[in-house]
Order: structure tokens, then C-alpha cells, then sequence
């Protein structure tokens, strides 16, 4: 067993980056990420890491830096949250399109306006199209075990894509829990240094971001969509791989209570963790709920989603975000999507909630499983989604301090 | 320079991301192709040689020769730039 510590969600992903020995680290402030290049440029600074520190000037620049960097042949890595994704949305896609596997960790918030610094997913849900694989912690430990999975998956050769590894903002980045550090000689044994596709070499010169004219730029985005399809047995591979080496249990869609269970609930990131508990408390009462947790939302597990849900009446899919205009959140909306092929599929609710940072507490989801049990026993949905946490008519609220 | 046309890739014949792996293939691309209509025709009995068109080609498709200067159409985007600098009026946008 390794050291355990205490650190926060941030510092718990510094350590991993530390040892998954970068060659170049691009920073930019932003609250809640700000902790974890604090915390690399302590480790720089005290000599503990050998890589470039780029101390960029916006967002756009530090990712542009790690594209640039990633190209030379370098292992990259970066960290944002809410508007500096918001920022270096157009620079995503050229490293998702340039097939280069730099790893950003994410602490998820909210986007303005009002200024809101809290936990959402509105900035990750909000590029779920940029190319990135897509990874969501739950607590400290797996933020920190995701780093080390991300890199090795982001520079498997089928792979070749970059990997955002996300943990809600606040209710992981900066909540101090025990995490258990791994042995750094089982780390380089785990991952390998970066072997590079076209290594930089005036012998085979290579052109890369060119003009894609379209006789070509089809071809070009459906081989990265293949790409990005096909990387999910290898996210399961490297889960399967790090299981074994670490004592873990990671999978890309988990079922808690699931065996018998009547309705369940869909989360992602920390409200898996609340959701466990709603769980466990709703079956002392007899109640037939389960918990599906999605941890990886890009490439979108659709066929062990399917498996995980085939037999359930309803579910209610926790969403970080509302997709304006449309049926709920983004989560919810790929979920039914996903289901909708299946023979007896079930009923799919969106339940949108935590937004901007407001608390989502296990009495909320006691009120969302009744309304799908409810939906259960009338065999319809009262309504594709219901925003929970908020004051007004179509919302689930809960009265408690600071609700 | 290549006129025969390459035969086009499909998604898995290409190197990943599009990266060209072929210096300068550039070169292969006919922009002749953009032209819309009308093509610079040089008269040469009024070409005096002073080639401004030549400096003044955006695209370089115009060529100099042992004596005067030739127009590439494979690469000629038909923009008339040449034609309306032409001092001795020896450049004309024909139909093509």
C-alpha cells in the first residue's frame, strides 16, 4: 500500500502529474483549478519536477503552448476550469484534430453571467464536442488515479487524443480528503515514456495544420471520429490494466443496487457520492433504487450503458447543466439517446441540479426518486426535465439554509 | 508539376490527422479550377516585356519565358489583376 495523505482534489492531481513525469506544463490561472499549478510550480520551484514551466498569458496561449509543445514530442499537461475553457474552445479542436494526447485536468464551474466562480459542468458539457475524451472524478483519489490512466490512454497509439480529466470544482477541488499515493516505480512501470507518430525530424519533414480543402476535410474528421470511437476499448483496457496493478475497480459506467432495482439514478462526477447515500437510505426502506455512475461521458459508453439500464423502468439522470432550449441537460438528452434503441427501454427524466454551486443534498434526490416511482407506477414521465435546487414553479426545492 | 489528377484518399488511407507527409504537395493542387469563366489571354504583338505582371500575379502563375512571359493555367485563379496593370493593355480577360 502507498503513503496516504491528505490533500485536496487539486493537489491530489498535482502529485499524479509530478509523477507521471511531464516534459512541459502550460499554466493559467483560474479558480477552482488556480491550486493545482500553484501547487506544480511549488514542486518546480523546490526542484521536485524536471519539466518546462510556460507561465502563459490567457488560456487561448496556454493551450496553444501545450499544442505546440505536444508536436515537439513532449508529455503536456494543463489545467482549467469555466471561462478559460471558455477561452481556448477554438484551440481544443486543434489539439483534438491534431490527434495530440496532452491531458488538462478540469475543476468544473460554472460559466457567467451573473460571475459565478461554483461548481457546474457547464464548461465541460459545454465542449463535449471538441474531441477530447472525457473523464469525470468522483473524489480526490480518482482524480488522482485519473491523471495516470488519462496519459496512458491519451498516448496509446490507436488512441492519439487528448483527455480532459474533470472533478467538480470546490466539492472535490478544494475539499481536503485521505489519498493514497502509488509507489512511483509502479507509475513508470504503469506508463511508459511518450513514443511519438511523426517524431520532429528534418530527414521527413511533416506539414501539420494545413488548408483542408473539401476534397479532403471529410475524410480527415471521420477517420478522428473512428479514432475517438474505437478509444473506448482501449479506456477499458488501461482501466482493466490499472485494476489489477493498483487494487481498483474503475469502469466506464458502474452499477450500485442495481440487481432488482425499479428506478435508477444516473450521476456523474460527485453526485455519485450523494446519490450512493440517497440510495442507501431510500432501501432501509424498502424502496427498489439503484445508482448507475458514468465516469466516462467521451467516447459516450452507449452498449454498457445499455447493459446497465436494460431492465429499469425509469431513470433519472442527475444533470450538471442545462442545455438552453433544448430537453434538460446534456447528460440526460445523450442518455435517452442511448437507451432509445432498446426493446423495453426506459423512461428517461433529466433532473438538471447544482447549479452555479448551489448544494444538491440527498433530501433533493429522496424527491426525485418519488417522482420516478411515481412515474413508474403511472408508466409516464411528468415531464422530460424538472430543475432541482431552484425557487419557482416547475422546481424541485428543498428548504434548508442557504437553499 | 503533376496535371494528372492524384487519385483522392478515403479516411483510412490517410496518415492520422491529415498530417502531409509529402513536402511541398502543395504544388498538386489545380486552383485553375477556381476560375469563373473568364482566363488572361496576353496578346504578344503589344507586350512590351516590362513584366508588372509578373510582379503583380498574387498567385505566380505567370511565368517568364527566354523572351516575354507565359500564363500557368493550372494554378491561374482568374482574378484580372494582370490584365487591369498591364500598361501596354496586352493582357485580356477572354471567355474561356
Amino acid at each position: 500500500m502507498g503513503k496516504l495523505v491528505a490533500l485536496t482534489g487539486n493537489e491530489a492531481v498535482a502529485h499524479a502529474v509530478k509523477q507521471c513525469n511531464p516534459d512541459v506544463i502550460a499554466m493559467y490561472p483560474i479558480t477552482p483549478q488556480t491550486q493545482i499549478v500553484e501547487e506544480l510550480a511549488q514542486f518546480y520551484a523546490d526542484g521536485e519536477i524536471d519539466a518546462e514551466l510556460i507561465a502563459a498569458e490567457s488560456e487561448h496561449s496556454a493551450m496553444a503552448a501545450c499544442i505546440g509543445a505536444s508536436l515537439s514530442g513532449a508529455r503536456v499537461f494543463t489545467a482549467s476550469a469555466s471561462q478559460g475553457i471558455a477561452l481556448m474552445f477554438e484551440m481544443l479542436f486543434v489539439a483534438s484534430s491534431f490527434r495530440l494526447p496532452i491531458v488538462m485536468a478540469v475543476s468544473n464551474r460554472a460559466l457567467n453571467s451573473p460571475l459565478n466562480i461554483w461548481n457546474d459542468m457547464s464548461d465541460t458539457m459545454g465542449v463535449r464536442d471538441s474531441g477530447w475524451i472525457q473523464i469525470y472524478n468522483q473524489n480526490a483519489q480518482e482524480s488522482y488515479h485519473t491523471i495516470m490512466q488519462a496519459f496512458k490512454i491519451a498516448e496509446d497509439k490507436n488512441v492519439q487524443l487528448p483527455v480532459m480529466s474533470c472533478h467538480d470544482g470546490f466539492v472535490v477541488s478544494h475539499a481536503t480528503e485521505g489519498v493514497e499515493l502509488l509507489e512511483q516505480k509502479d507509475i513508470d512501470d504503469f506508463l511508459p515514456p511518450r513514443k511519438m507518430q511523426f517524431p520532429i525530424s528534418v530527414e521527413k519533414p511533416v506539414t501539420v495544420g494545413c488548408v483542408g480543402v473539401p476534397e479532403y476535410y471529410p475524410e480527415i474528421k471521420v477517420q478522428q471520429e473512428v479514432a475517438t470511437q474505437n478509444s473506448l476499448k482501449v479506456i477499458k483496457e488501461v482501466f482493466d490494466d490499472f485494476n489489477n496493478r493498483f487494487n481498483t475497480n474503475y469502469e466506464t459506467v458502474s452499477s450500485y443496487q442495481m440487481e432488482d432495482a425499479e428506478v435508477a439514478l444516473l450521476a456523474i462526477g460527485s453526485l455519485a457520492g450523494t446519490a450512493q447515500e440517497t440510495v442507501d437510505k431510500l432501501r432501509k426502506s424498502g424502496k427498489k433504487v439503484g445508482l448507475v455512475k458514468l465516469r466516462v461521458f467521451r467516447p459516450f459508453p452507449k452498449d454498457d450503458l445499455q447493459g446497465a439500464l436494460k431492465d429499469i423502468k425509469v431513470v433519472g439522470v442527475i444533470d450538471r447543466n442545462i442545455s438552453f432550449g433544448a430537453m434538460g441537460g446534456a447528460l440526460s438528452m445523450e442518455v435517452r439517446s442511448a437507451l432509445y434503441e432498446l426493446k423495453n427501454r426506459p423512461h428517461v427524466m433529466g433532473f438538471p441540479t447544482g447549479l452555479g454551486g448551489r448544494d444538491t443534498r440527498i433530501e433533493h434526490l429522496e424527491k426525485v426518486v418519488e417522482i420516478l416511482l411515481k412515474a413508474v407506477r403511472e408508466d409516464k414521465i411528468e415531464a422530460v426535465y424538472r430543475v432541482v435546487g431552484c425557487r419557482g414553479p416547475g422546481c424541485i426545492n428543498v428548504t434548508y439554509d442557504g437553499g | 508539376m503533376s496535371k494528372s489528377k492524384k487519385k483522392l484518399l478515403a479516411w483510412n488511407e490517410l496518415p492520422i490527422g491529415g498530417y502531409i507527409t509529402e513536402p511541398g504537395n502543395a504544388r498538386e493542387y489545380r486552383t485553375g479550377d477556381w476560375r469563373e469563366g473568364k482566363k488572361p489571354v496576353i496578346k504578344e504583338d503589344k507586350c512590351n516585356n516590362c513584366l508588372l505582371c509578373w510582379i503583380y500575379c498574387p498567385e505566380g502563375a505567370i511565368e517568364r519565358e527566354e523572351k516575354g512571359v507565359k500564363i500557368n493555367y493550372f494554378y491561374c485563379k482568374g482574378c484580372g489583376i494582370c490584365s487591369r496593370e498591364c500598361p501596354a493593355k496586352a493582357i485580356e480577360m477572354e471567355e474561356e
